[in-house]
């Protein structure tokens, strides 16, 4: 089974995230950049299929990013993945996410036979969940999105779907697009010995050109949604702190009613 | 006046209120048309509802294969519309379904996606991103853009729609290439709010130093009417289930008055959660950086202070 995952390096969740003043776009520089953590789980999840089918499965990271977003495949690499596909092209900087999704399905199209596409359900920094199902639509693939859950047996893959309005049973036909949910697994901590044989196992780079795309078609002055503005909001400021000299609880009641919020 | 297709939550012949909230932001578009999709027979229990927040036409296509599949049926049917009537632009709640649905049918009709959006406005729309932390605008450039709008963003606004029922046919789906739904199990609502939902919360973090703890910030989001969340540090620990998880990785919760007991306020945490209205936060460390956000901040033991708390609000509340 050949099994492809997305990972995507985003700004650290811990650090402050801003958009950029020119353009509204990331700033990618102001704060630290990470392997999206539902990447790792993406990853966790193909190589504990590949734990399970045995010798016949590989396991091939996709990135496209900045040519820093190597240290996401790097650390993915570590985790056990056998080898990577980077895109990385300046004509990509704010492409919109049906842009993303074409660009990334031309990449995949470069790669023979995927039977499995695993993508992280959700990004840290957009947010939109958009890209799987819209990958499954281009590709004219099932999309099993959400999954706490996955199990291939044969051609057959099942998951478990989790989101906040229940849990739904899916089943499809590989090949297939599968989004990994937050409580699927925890993912492992690379190895020394994986960190040094990561730095060994090739990473495939390619440009817009290499991946057929037209760079006509990406990138933020082709992008089909526009941001206008962004604005950060004001920072809210602290109002009192006190300290509590035994009556704490009947003086933040007392607050509460002030405000009429009892 | 163009039309704007508002696709309609429900489940099990019940309407999610998100759909209200949908059908008021399209008016600020266009005339609201809902399309239901479902199995035979759900349309009849939802009109009455439409009509009375202001559907002008109702799109019904009704089908066995509409609960069958994931996302796709729904897709195609909106997509068949886009391709007969031209809106203006498509609304759908920013659920998980939703969001999925709303991913598909942008490619398929090549339109700008905006997604999580809370507000929606001739001019374009505007999202809350970073929890909250950067309010940016934008703009679809192609026709008919498909737009989700986060839950509760949306103040609903009934008023009569004419509610001209008009049926859409089912278009094929090629099974091979679907996500077959075996089962459902729609989540069952608790006796407290829900989380994303709740006027008030109650969270609890790594200051309350165990599971069993729990029971004081239960005890003071029942005397509130409130629901309970918890930090990741809490969380993590199993001490509370990760589905209460308020943070960037969590829940983001907006709530009217927030209470955070034992929580620091890493920016993971104030990323869910700081765009509550009022918030109260209650911590034994005066350097916390969550009173940096605090209306009121208490530097105290939680373990006194929580169930001196409840008890007074009891009180007052006689």
């Amino acid at each position: 089974m050949n099994i492809v995952v997305l990972v995507k390096q985003v700004p650290d969740t811990y650090s402050e995230r801003k958009l950029s003043d020119s353009d509204h776009t990331l700033d990618r520089e102001s704060s630290d950049a990470v392997i999206d953590e539902i990447n790792e789980r993406a990853v966790e999840a193909a190589l504990q299929l590949k734990e399970a089918d045995g010798d016949g499965t590989t396991v091939t990271v996709i990135s496209m990013g900045p040519e820093r977003a190597t240290d996401a495949v790097r650390k993915a690499l570590a985790m056990g993945a056998d080898d990577a596909v980077l895109l990385s092209d300046d004509a990509l900087h704010g492409s919109c996410a049906v842009q993303t999704a074409r660009t990334l399905a031309k990449v995949l199209g470069t790669l023979d036979g995927v039977d499995l596409v695993v993508t992280g359900n959700e990004s840290s920094d957009g947010g939109t969940s958009a890209v799987p199902p819209m990958l499954a639509e281009i590709l004219g693939l099932p999309a099993l999105t959400h999954a706490r859950e996955i199990a291939v047996d044969g051609t057959t893959i099942t998951v478990r779907r989790e989101t906040d309005e229940g849990v739904t049973s899916l089943r499809a036909e590989l090949p297939a697009v599968v989004s990994v949910g937050e409580k699927i697994n925890e993912p492992r901590y690379p190895s020394f010995k994986g960190i040094m044989q990561a730095k060994k196992k090739p990473i495939t780079s390619l440009t817009l050109a290499d991946a057929g795309v037209d760079a006509g078609e990406v990138g933020l002055g082709n992008a089909l949604s526009q941001v206008t503005g962004a604005a950060p909001k004001p920072p809210k400021s602290g109002g009192q702190k006190i300290e509590d000299g035994g009556d704490g609880g009947a003086q933040i009641a007392e607050y509460l009613a002030a405000e009429k919020l009892i | 006046m163009a039309e704007v297709l508002v696709l309609v939550d429900h489940f099990d012949g019940d309407v999610r209120k998100v759909t209200y909230e949908l059908l008021t932001a399209a008016r600020a578009l266009g005339a609201p048309s809902a399309v239901v999709v479902g199995t035979p027979g759900t349309a009849g229990k939802l009109a009455d509802g439409l009509k009375a927040h202001g559907a002008e036409k109702i799109y019904v296509a009704e089908s066995e294969q509409a609960t069958e599949y994931l996302a796709a049926p729904e897709a195609a049917v909106l997509a068949s519309l886009v391709e007969s009537v031209s809106p203006a632009a498509v609304l759908l709640a920013a659920s998980g379904d939703g969001k999925e649905i709303a991913a598909r049918l942008a490619v398929r009709t090549n339109s700008a996606l905006l997604s999580d959006v809370v507000g929606v406005g001739a001019d374009g729309v505007q999202h809350s991103i970073f929890g909250g932390a950067f309010t940016v605008d934008a703009k679809g450039v192609t026709d008919h853009p498909v737009i989700t709008v986060r839950a509760g963003s949306i103040a609903i606004e009934p008023t009569d729609g004419a509610g001209a029922e008009q049926s859409v046919a089912m278009p094929e789906l090629d099974p091979s290439r679907q996500a077959v739904v075996t089962a459902r199990e729609p989540v069952v609502a608790g006796d407290r709010p829900e989380l994303t939902d709740a006027s008030v919360v109650v969270s609890g973090g790594r200051g309350m130093g165990g599971a069993e703890n729990f029971g004081i910030v239960e005890a003071l989001a029942d005397s509130l009417g409130a629901a309970v969340g918890a930090s990741r540090a809490a969380t993590d620990a199993g001490w509370y289930p990760h589905q209460f998880q308020v943070g960037q990785t969590g829940k983001t919760v907006s709530p009217q008055l927030y209470i955070a007991a034992g929580i620091s306020g890493a920016i993971q945490h104030r990323a869910g959660m700081q765009t509550a209205k009022t918030i109260i936060a209650i911590n034994k460390d005066p350097e916390a950086p969550i009173f940096e956000l605090a209306d009121f901040g208490l530097v105290g033991d939680l373990n006194t202070v929580v169930p001196a708390l409840t008890e007074e609000i009891t009180k007052r509340k006689g």
